[in-house]
């Protein structure tokens, strides 16, 4: 539904998006995660033909942004990060010029604005003046905005920014509805955000591509099999890495046992538990009383904020810090 | 031609629910009055001492009256201008609309032309208060009628002209103020280039006079449809659109 190849865009001094590449299926719901700065407005606003690229190419719904943006425009719904609105109308005659302008008419307008002010819970505000609305009314009045001619993709930029945890939850649950007919890009710097309303994350930093994988990998990545990496140090004699190894694997739970080097008298090796079992207390037990040190016992598989504050290298120190090697060695559960 | 009009309805719209539309027409609809009044109020005077010397000669309502009103609406005009186009394009700006307006399935030069339209429409209608008054003329005097038709004509070509260049100074822009300001400038300037005809024969003074807005105006106050005004006005209106929809275009390009 939408392809992007390539995509850059160059102001003055700064490259805002630098050679991004993604795609996104039909009916998909995709998270658009990066900090603030790092190129997602500029991104939507290429895909919704509001900006030209410096470079490459993108296709939405079947159409290039460049060669027929009137097409693709008819097949969006775009939120800018401010809601667009006229603050001297009222609600209902904003969407009704909004649905005009996207070439609704007559009485299947005036039935689609009730529409979607039920379903954007916008109802009762119908004869108010936007300017006099509330934040929360407001994002939402942007969200029926956009969805008012029923466009096959939506371009959401953070949706719910500014809204109260009860509406948040609401906005979600309205945006997760209207996937399967509708193919959702939605930006956001909130990580639940992205757990509980998106399938696919493209996380972007400094304009660049980090990852792009399903929320499923990544949460298995995060939650599922535990990946230690742990470290050993001979005592007395020479360490044998060999030895080491198959002591690990036969400590019970363990799936597989990596060994990455060995280094003045200390191995390290990787350790991945069977799903759902947690390992780091029997391994300590089993290095020490083999006769071995336990220099580090360090849990790798990592939050999803963890991956993305990883990943977007923001206070990576602080993220990847091991904890301390006695209170994991104590407590399973940590 | 749908959309310009969606536009231009729009537009109309936030002129009305404002004080904006009544702010400008009650300010008009005195300042013309007042020239009105001391216009006939002139015209009476001269016929009265006509005629106590006891050689009446025929007076002209229309030479009399209606051509000098029409040539000081055009000025005034100039100055209401700046108020009508600062906010098209200005506010879009600052407000962050104008990127409902660039999503949506519209062309720019569809937007430009309704919101231009909007703006002479809202001139359009300052000129009704224009024609309350001229209504007594008829009631009272036997005034020819063709000549103000063509002198309206004129005042819209030229507010046209000038509410064009009022619109492309609006898209520069997200201050109103601003923008606001360099539209009167511009006016101004475009107002008394003709003065260097006075004193200068030399080609360049004639240039200049020539693109002064008033000069061509001098034609349409007499009553008198010559096409080279009227070319001239409909050149202003072009350019003034062709510029702003350069500028619609390389606002995309910066922003």
């Amino acid at each position: 539904m939408i392809t992007v190849k390539g995509l850059t865009k160059r102001y003055a001094r700064t490259l805002a998006v630098d050679h991004i590449s993604f795609e996104v299926q039909k009916g998909q719901i995709v998270g658009f995660l990066g900090p603030n700065g790092a190129g997602k407005t500029t991104t939507m606003r290429i895909l919704t033909c509001f900006l030209p690229p410096t470079d490459g190419a993108s296709n939405v719904a079947g159409f290039d942004v460049l060669e027929q943006p009137l097409e693709v425009k008819k097949r969006i719904g775009y939120l800018p990060e401010t809601p667009p609105l006229y603050p001297e109308m009222e609600v209902r005659e904003y969407l009704t010029f909004v649905g005009r302008l996207k070439g609704m008419s007559g009485s299947s307008l005036a039935a689609r604005v009730g529409e979607v002010s039920e379903r954007c819970a916008i109802a009762d505000v119908s004869s108010k003046l936007l300017g006099k609305l509330s934040k929360g009314y407001r994002q939402r009045v942007g969200l029926a905005q956009a969805i008012i001619h029923n466009p096959p993709v939506l371009i959401l930029d953070e949706p719910t920014a500014g809204l109260d945890p009860k509406q948040i939850n609401e906005t979600r649950e309205l945006i997760r509805s209207l996937a399967g007919d509708h193919t959702i890009i939605l930006s956001t710097h909130i990580l639940p955000e992205v757990e509980q309303t998106c399938q696919q994350v493209i996380i972007i930093n400094k304009g660049k591509l980090v990852a792009t994988d399903s929320v499923h990998n990544l949460q298995n990545r995060a939650r599922g099999a535990e990946s230690v990496v742990i470290e050993v140090e001979g005592r007395d004699s020479a360490l044998d890495a060999k030895t080491v190894q198959h002591r690990l694997e036969t400590v019970s739970g363990v799936s597989r046992v990596v060994f990455k080097e060995t280094l003045n008298n200390r191995s390290s090796f990787e350790v991945e538990s069977l799903q759902d079992r947690s390992i780091r207390g029997d391994l300590a037990r089993a290095v020490v009383e083999s006769g071995w040190n336990l220099n580090e016992l360090r849990p790798t598989a990592m939050s999803l904020e963890e991956i993305f504050l990883q990943l977007t290298g923001a206070e990576q120190a602080g993220a990847a810090a091991p904890p301390p090697v006695e209170a994991v060695a104590q407590g399973r559960e940590s | 031609m749908r959309n310009i009009w969606i536009i231009c309805r729009k537009e109309l719209h936030s002129y009305f629910v404002s004080p904006v539309a009544y702010l400008l027409l009650t300010m008009f609809a005195l300042i013309f009055g007042f020239f009105y009044w001391n216009s006939v109020g002139y015209f009476n005077q001269v016929g009265l001492e006509s005629q106590m010397r006891g050689q009446a000669f025929p007076m002209s309502v229309n030479e009399y009256v209606i051509r000098p009103l029409l040539s000081n609406v055009s000025v005034i005009g100039l100055f209401f201008i700046p108020m009508i186009t600062m906010r098209l394009f200005a506010e879009e700006k600052r407000m962050g609309t104008i990127e409902l307006l660039a999503t949506s399935p519209v062309r720019d030069l569809e937007v430009i032309i309704g919101k231009w339209l909007a703006a002479v429409i809202l001139y359009a209608t300052m000129m009704l208060f224009t024609a309350i008054n001229f209504a007594f003329l008829f009631r009272y005097g036997n005034p020819d009628w063709k000549p103000l038709a063509i002198g309206y004509l004129g005042l819209l070509l030229q507010a046209g002209g000038l509410l064009a260049i009022g619109t492309f100074i609006s898209t520069l822009t997200r201050n109103q103020i601003i923008a606001g300001a360099a539209t009167f400038g511009v006016c101004l300037m475009l107002w008394v280039l003709e003065w260097v005809a006075g004193y200068e024969t030399a080609t360049w003074a004639k240039v200049l006079a020539y693109m002064s807005v008033i000069t061509h105006f001098d034609s349409f106050s007499k009553g008198v449809l010559d096409t080279k005004d009227a070319i001239f006005y409909a050149s202003v209106i072009f350019l003034g659109l062709f510029l702003t929809s350069r500028s619609m275009e390389s606002l995309r390009w910066r922003s």
